[in-house]
């Protein structure tokens, strides 16, 4: 303490929860964007301490795609229990019955979630919504900003950002327009695992590692589940596994890892060579730009 | 415990600042398998004999389309000692503005020269934006020595006619390094080819410099967010100012004075994310609980009775406009926003502007124009709590904000009165 130094992690705590109060003090109405993954649990996290002792002044959302691990709604229910949250719902399969959107090829309800978010947004208002994204996740999130301008329509111009300049947020917009704000914008993916490692923030079991019945699948190991059936030529097998990303149940593969504790998940990814999204995600494949394609339409 | 530095890096293509980056992130292993693999791909692609680490930065489609890079980008990578944050930016003259944003938050700033064409207009306009910004360690790396054969005398060349230019800048430490980011000298590891270079590698300099003192810890400024009072009957006597400290020590029992009231009374805790604690010093984000229920509110600032900043309506500045569909002139009014205050400005007058390139002031200018930086006075419809920029970077910089686009305009530092 004597040399009046913060360390990383702290530095970065700090940052994120003055991005988190400008936003609850300057927006008429906010909401944070949960999906049950660790990046948006570090961010509740946060929100949490960016208010304490009251609670936090906005509600949390969630997009519920139909297509959840059960583990993490479990673990989103908890949460919403025990800290006392407003939870929105916005629900894809209701989308879907009410055939407002329809599935894309392979059964990807990826590009589909923007239209409801969309329309969850207009339906309560919101003017502000936190995402957990980080910059070092993906080359076009590298140039977002943390306060990042959408127009009516939620679309994203990266010609066209505000500048941003030291911690100067400028979130004035007109009626019917957003904005995006990421406070995890300057944290790495071992950053949040640090975090989570040193102030024991609870995660779903999922990511620690775990024997699971999966199928090997152009690379990636896919759990067979109510959303994923072995085909014809596979083979499941019990393998020792956990994910590193919790996207939907029928996109998200795991890893083969034997780190069934925090401190050794943080051992590994310190020593991983691959990206997350590179190594579970077989949405973000679809080409060098699939990324900023989906954001300028509205996508987180 | 590692830390975290900050440095920004301005430059073109050719001056191998994006190769510079990439050779930082994969040789300190910043640089995953699969985002090598897909340079490596695209550089194939384009029949590139080599793999183009400027890909890994530029990750707009126009931006891969056209080989140039738009915006800011923020880069990660960390070592055993500390973590790196690069906020890297254009370097053309039409892109002014990203240097400003890039240099606003940074410690450090590398200047890259290629060690074949010596120190340019560009060099020196990073050098002056850089230290203008408040930026006070410049690492000025010489780059491509293999392509003069390693010569001493090239680099002491260009490290003299550089030092010559920056005695006429404010410079806190410079140090200078040669390089060869394509192939790697002296960027993680020590070169074979520059035994008379006695300094440090680029990547040992960054982990070793010192940033600490570079904070103001005298005086206090701490800028209200907003008031935490919990609704709940466990906390319901709780009240407490949340917000960033700006500069200064603030210890629980301190006297403070409340602006713009000027009520005092003194600190009867500080709560932190971690707990309470008994000192604070920036940049925390902490809340101050208060010994005496005073009236304080969001945009108010706490500071210490016998050191205030200047209470204002009348603001000196330099500004840098960073809108290319308007310009700013005499008696046009914009919204400003200073620390967590908003108020209104009107352009009182615009003294000069300054050519970024030779330094020289233009008084008989009266407007200023995307990426000019010029001297304007603003007259603010309520008083702001400033210090100069050069003091502190937090209580001297505002931004302005068109009020029909709800666009950042510009970015001001506050001068000195």
């Amino acid at each position: 303490m004597t040399s009046r130094v913060l360390d990383q992690l702290r530095t970065l705590e700090s940052e994120s929860i003055h991005v988190i109060r400008e936003v609850a003090a300057e927006m008429q109405r906010p909401c944070l964007m949960f999906s049950g993954g660790k990046d948006s649990i570090v961010m509740l996290h946060l929100a949490v301490k960016a208010f304490a002792p009251a609670r936090i002044p906005f509600p949390i959302m969630h997009i519920d795609t139909g297509l959840n691990f059960p583990e993490v709604i479990a673990f989103r229910d908890r949460l919403v229990t025990d800290l006392d949250l407003d939870l929105v719902v916005a629900s894809v399969p209701d989308a879907l019955a009410r055939g407002e959107v329809r599935e894309g090829p392979g059964g990807s309800r990826n590009r589909i979630q923007t239209p409801v978010l969309l329309a969850a947004i207009e339906e309560h208002g919101f003017d502000a919504l936190f995402g957990g994204a980080r910059r070092d996740e993906e080359k076009a999130r590298a140039k977002e900003r943390v306060f990042s301008f959408r127009d009516e329509f939620g679309q994203w111009d990266p010609k066209n950002q505000r500048p941003e300049l030291w911690n100067l947020y400028n979130g004035r917009i007109a009626p019917g327009e957003q904005i995006r704000v990421f406070p995890l914008s300057n944290w790495t993916e071992l950053d949040i695992w640090n975090y989570i490692a040193h102030y024991d923030v609870p995660v779903p079991g999922l990511y620690l590692a775990h024997d699971r019945e999966v199928v090997e699948r152009q690379g990636m190991l896919y759990a067979v589940n109510d959303f994923i059936d072995a085909r014809d030529d596979e083979v499941p097998a019990v393998r020792r596994v956990r994910y590193r990303t919790m996207g939907d149940a029928n996109l998200t593969a795991a890893v083969e890892s034997e780190a069934d504790t925090i401190a050794k998940v943080v051992e590994e990814i310190a020593a991983v060579r691959l990206t997350e999204r590179g190594a579970t995600r077989g949405d973000d494949k679809v080409s060098d730009t699939s990324m900023e394609d989906r954001k300028k339409e509205g996508y987180f | 415990m590692s830390d975290l530095l900050r440095f920004a890096t301005a430059g073109s293509v050719d001056d191998g600042k994006s190769t510079l980056i990439g050779r930082l992130l994969f040789d300190s292993k910043g640089l995953f398998t699969d985002q090598l693999e897909d340079i490596e791909r695209i550089s194939q692609r384009r029949g590139n004999d080599y793999v183009d680490l400027s890909l890994l930065t530029d990750g707009l489609r126009a931006e891969r389309e056209q080989g140039i890079t738009i915006d800011v980008a923020y880069r990660y990578f960390a070592t055993p000692r500390r973590k790196f944050i690069i906020a890297d930016t254009p370097g053309h003259v039409q892109y002014t503005r990203n240097m400003v944003t890039g240099a606003s938050t940074a410690d450090v700033a590398l200047i890259l020269v290629d060690a074949r064409k010596g120190v340019t207009e560009q060099s020196r306009r990073h050098a002056f934006l850089a230290t203008l910004l408040g930026v006070s360690h410049l690492v000025l790396c010489v780059n491509k020595m293999d392509l003069v054969d390693w010569s001493e005398d090239v680099f002491r060349t260009i490290v003299d006619d550089f030092k010559e230019f920056a005695a006429k800048l404010i410079v806190g430490d410079l140090s200078s390094i040669p390089v060869s980011a394509l192939l790697g000298d002296n960027v993680v590891t020590r070169s074979e080819h520059t035994p008379w270079f006695e300094g440090a590698t680029l990547l040992s300099l960054l982990e070793n410099l010192h940033v600490a003192s570079d904070r103001n810890l005298v005086d206090v400024r701490f800028p209200v967010q907003l008031v935490i009072r919990p609704q709940s009957s466990a906390a319901r006597d709780y009240r407490g100012y949340a917000g960033n400290l700006a500069s200064g020590i603030l210890k629980v029992g301190d006297p403070i004075r409340v602006l713009p009231s000027g009520l005092e009374t003194t600190v009867a805790g500080i709560d932190t994310a971690s707990g309470p604690v008994d000192e604070a010093f920036p940049p925390m984000s902490i809340v101050v609980r208060l010994a005496e229920e005073i009236d304080v509110s969001r945009g108010d600032m706490l500071v210490r009775p016998r050191n205030v900043p200047t209470v204002t309506q009348d603001v000196e500045a330099l500004i840098c406009w960073m809108d290319e569909s308007a310009t700013l002139s005499a008696r046009k009014k914009y919204a400003i926003k200073h620390t967590t205050r908003w108020a209104r400005a009107l352009v009182r007058d615009v003294e000069y502007r300054i050519d970024v390139n030779t330094l020289h002031r233009h008084i008989e200018d009266d407007e200023l124009a995307l990426n000019d930086i010029g001297r304007v006075t603003l007259r603010i419809t309520a008083p702001l709590f400033v210090d100069a920029y050069r003091e502190n970077r937090e209580t001297g910089s505002f931004i302005l904000v068109d009020e029909s686009t709800n666009r950042t305009v510009a970015a001001g530092l506050v001068l000195r009165r």
